[in-house]
């Protein structure tokens, strides 16, 4: 197909050429994302883990509810979250739609869910395992919490890994609080979809094979990460 | 020891990254709809009042619909649309200071070349749209209640035709901006009515190409409103002021009618004094 | 030994770290799960300081379960456990030292399971390194003190339990077939571990199936059939003439083995 060769070729081109415009993009795509995943792991960790290791009446609905927010559609999230930021809404005082936080604000909502419920999972398969030998050991409840999150951390970092992926890679939500302004919330998804709405084909798929360039970059310096995570123990 | 802090330091700098308000010189958001953005008008006209002013000017392109819903909402302070009864509305209802004519351009219906309902080359629209209808060719609406879907709708209204007893058939809803309904139409080999400022900056033409043009019912005039200061406090007036005035002043009127893509003027400018 | 089943109501924390005599009670301890019944109306004392309760039992008996119990980390559905005036609860767990059967180790170094350890037991930070180290040393496994834990073999993850269970200098010693997957020089070690920890005043159960190790380490045996205890005797009384016809079975079966 000469549509995609073009693609690839204007992937290169633009890649080559390193583009400021372009660099800009791509940075904001990481700030932003990079934010959401870091505000998500803050609340969906100690959230998870929690989940994991209390007995709780209403726990099953809990976990059940966390499992099916994973599957968030995007379009929603940004449409609550700009009705909740719009001047017209409870948090327009603030003055943060159309900025980079109001897509920081969404995509945290929309990442949230997933590490919470990769971390619930994850820490409840270690808790089954460390649960009597650190009672045992007098272990206090929050420190179990630590220390389950601390030794589940490479899987962990898989589960934000994913919320990356999710969120970098999602335009519905960003779109519709960040509104796309040019210089100021112009990601790299929604340049995509710009880019395709003014017929632009091959420049929008170039952008789309730069992302997951990068997308896959970012997820092979994590395994790097985790590797060298290995060793030092065994070292 | 050294890698924890320096990983504690990253994990500070990216959220301070984040949460970081952008560096604001003075700026306005602007409500628009998506032709004005996707022809690149704003791209070469908005630096030009920033250079003279000092005023960023920050674009929110979505469908006209959904511009002045969030101009409404008070989500910008300068609404710049075309559909002039709506905007007409929002003056009414106090959302508005007031409705300036700024400038036109006009839509056309493109078609597949092989034109099945024999319209190519008419001068009436109407007479066009009872044609392809009678012969149930595919025509791609946006559907989606922006301008151009209103005009569209009423130019209908006008062939005596309710396309919707159609829908899912020969008409096709898209729901989508006018760039996705364009791909769309050159998908599925469908007429659909577009402004010409995004037909010409188009770039996926495939085997479409303009079947009705001229005629005056096809004009399609914008708008520019300041969103209303009583209604929304934090409105920025004084800029949005600003920035109205010069779209309407000499300077900015000759700004847009300079602006041209393979050689074709796009708007014509039209703002009375 | 004679007036270790009374328990002294004066008998506060601060006499058990005194090198006070209470043992841990059961009485009455039953447990089913599932319709089957675990542990039935179990009455025992455990831990008397010093000494070493050896637990013998078929397997399937309830001897892990029953630890369990008494260390506070299942809660009986009938009778109770007490420690002292009141349920080994977390405040006391580090008086308990624990190696279960199947040892748990902490995804990280072999030290930092025992620094775990003695943090666990509020042990000051500057000192919990080299203190790890000795103990460490002490078991053998100096060598691999960097190493991760989870990599060890079946006979290493058993002696670093023990080392950790010991770290934070417990007044009751519990083990559950400790040696099990040991060779016979880790498993001398270990006896010999067991014989300083009880000189130094603390009270062992050793749950094993090594009827050498038994003879070898037990001031008192007790013999669990069925989730029923069926004999508590003393060591050279229960080897020369069990009063069950169970546990003669047991020791003839073991015996012949
Ligand atoms: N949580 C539980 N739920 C149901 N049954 C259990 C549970 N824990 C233990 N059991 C059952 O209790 C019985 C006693 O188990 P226990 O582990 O105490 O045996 P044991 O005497 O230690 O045997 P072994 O010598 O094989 O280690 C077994 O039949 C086991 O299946
Ligand atoms: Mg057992």
């Amino acid at each position: 197909m000469s549509d995609l060769a073009t693609a690839f070729r204007d992937a290169l081109d633009l890649l080559l050429s390193l583009d400021p415009e372009l660099a800009a993009i791509v940075a904001l795509s990481l700030q932003v994302s990079l934010g959401a995943v870091a505000v998500a792991a803050l609340v969906g960790m100690p959230l998870g883990a929690v989940v994991a290791v209390g007995r709780f009446p209403g726990r099953m609905a809990v976990v059940v509810l966390m499992n099916a927010l994973m599957g968030l559609p995007p379009v929603v999230v940004g449409l609550v979250v700009y009705l909740l930021l719009s001047r017209a809404g409870p948090l327009g005082a603030f003055g943060l739609l159309y900025t980079p936080t109001a897509m920081v604000i969404a995509q945290a909502v929309l990442v949230t869910p997933i590490i919470a419920a990769l971390t619930r999972q994850t820490v409840e398969d270690l808790w089954g395992e460390y649960e009597e030998q650190l009672r045992v050991l007098g272990v206090s409840r929050l420190e179990m919490v630590a220390t389950l999150l601390w030794d589940a951390r490479p899987s962990l970092l898989t589960g934000l890994l994913a919320g990356f992926g999710r969120a970098v890679a999602e335009v519905g939500a960003v779109i519709i609080v960040g509104g796309n302004i040019n210089h100021v919330t112009r990601v790299m998804t929604t340049t995509i979809a710009l880019e395709t709405s003014k017929g632009n084909l091959s420049l929008a798929l170039g952008l789309g094979i730069i992302l997951v360039a990068i997308t896959v970059t970012v997820s092979a310096l994590v395994m790097a990460m985790r590797g060298r995570e290995g060793r030092a123990v065994h070292g | 020891m050294t890698r924890n802090s320096l990983r504690a330091r990253l994990a500070t700098a990216v959220l301070a990254l984040a949460l970081a308000a952008p560096a604001a010189a003075e700026s306005i958001i602007v409500q628009s709809t998506t032709s004005t953005q996707n022809s690149g008008l704003l791209d070469v006209i908005l630096p030009q009042f920033t250079a003279k002013t000092g005023i960023e000017v920050r674009v929110v392109a979505v469908g006209t619909g959904q511009a002045i819903k969030n101009a409404t909402n008070g989500d910008g302070d300068v609404l710049l649309v075309h559909a002039r009864a709506a905007e007409e509305k929002f003056v009414a209802d106090g959302f508005g200071v007031e409705r300036f004519d700024l400038m036109y351009n006009d839509f056309v219906v493109v078609g597949p070349k092989a034109d099945p309902a024999g319209v190519a080359g008419t001068g009436d629209v109407v007479a066009a749209l009872g044609k392809i209808a009678a012969t149930t060719s595919a025509f791609a609406s946006r559907g989606d209640d922006s301008g151009t879907h209103k005009k569209e709708r009423s130019l209908w209204k006008l062939a005596g035709v309710d396309p919707t007893s159609a829908s899912g058939a020969w008409y096709r809803e898209t729901g989508s901006g006018m760039g996705a309904t364009l791909n769309a139409a050159a998908g599925m080999g469908a007429y659909t009515l577009t402004d010409r400022a995004t037909w010409i900056a188009f770039e996926n033409k495939a085997d479409l190409a303009i079947a009705v043009e001229g005629d005056t019912r096809l004009f399609n005039q914008y708008g520019v409103i300041l969103v209303s200061p009583q209604k929304h406090p934090h409105v920025k007036a004084k800029s949005g002021q600003a920035f109205i005035d010069w779209l309407r002043s000499d300077e900015g009127q000759s700004a847009i009618a300079a602006f041209r893509i393979d050689g074709q003027q796009l708007f014509f400018p039209n703002a009375k004094r | 030994m004679a007036d270790a089943g009374v328990v002294d109501p004066r008998l506060d924390d601060a006499g058990l770290v005194a090198g006070g005599v209470a043992p841990l009670c059961c009485s009455g301890v039953g447990l089913a799960r599932g319709g089957r019944v675990l542990l039935d109306d179990v009455t025992l004392e455990l831990a008397r300081r010093p000494g070493v309760t050896v637990i013998l039992g078929p397997n399937g008996a309830g001897k892990s379960l029953l630890l369990r119990v008494v260390a506070g980390l299942v809660e009986p559905d009938r009778g109770r456990v007490r420690w002292g005036p009141r349920p080994p609860d977390r405040s006391r767990a580090t008086r308990i030292g624990f190696v279960f059967q199947k040892p748990v180790m902490l995804r990280r170094s072999v030290l930092a399971n025992v620094t775990y350890a003695l943090r666990a037991a509020g042990v000051p930070r500057h000192e919990r390194e080299a203190r790890a180290r000795s103990l460490l040393a002490a078991g053998d496994l100096g060598h691999l003190e960097r190493v991760s834990a989870r990599v060890l073999s079946g006979g290493e993850q058993q002696r670093v339990a023990l080392v950790r269970a010991l770290a934070t200098k417990p007044e009751a010693l519990l083990l559950d077939e400790p040696t099990a997957s040991l060779d016979p020089r880790s498993t001398q070690a270990i006896e010999a571990l067991v014989r300083a920890t009880r000189a130094a005043g603390v009270g062992v159960v050793l749950v094993t199936h090594d009827l050498g190790q038994a003879r070898r380490l037990a001031d008192e045996v007790v013999f669990i059939h069925r989730g029923r205890v069926l004999e508590q005797a003393p060591a050279a009384c229960f080897f020369d003439a069990p009063s069950t016809a169970a546990a003669r079975e047991f020791l003839d079966g073991g015996l012949v083995l």
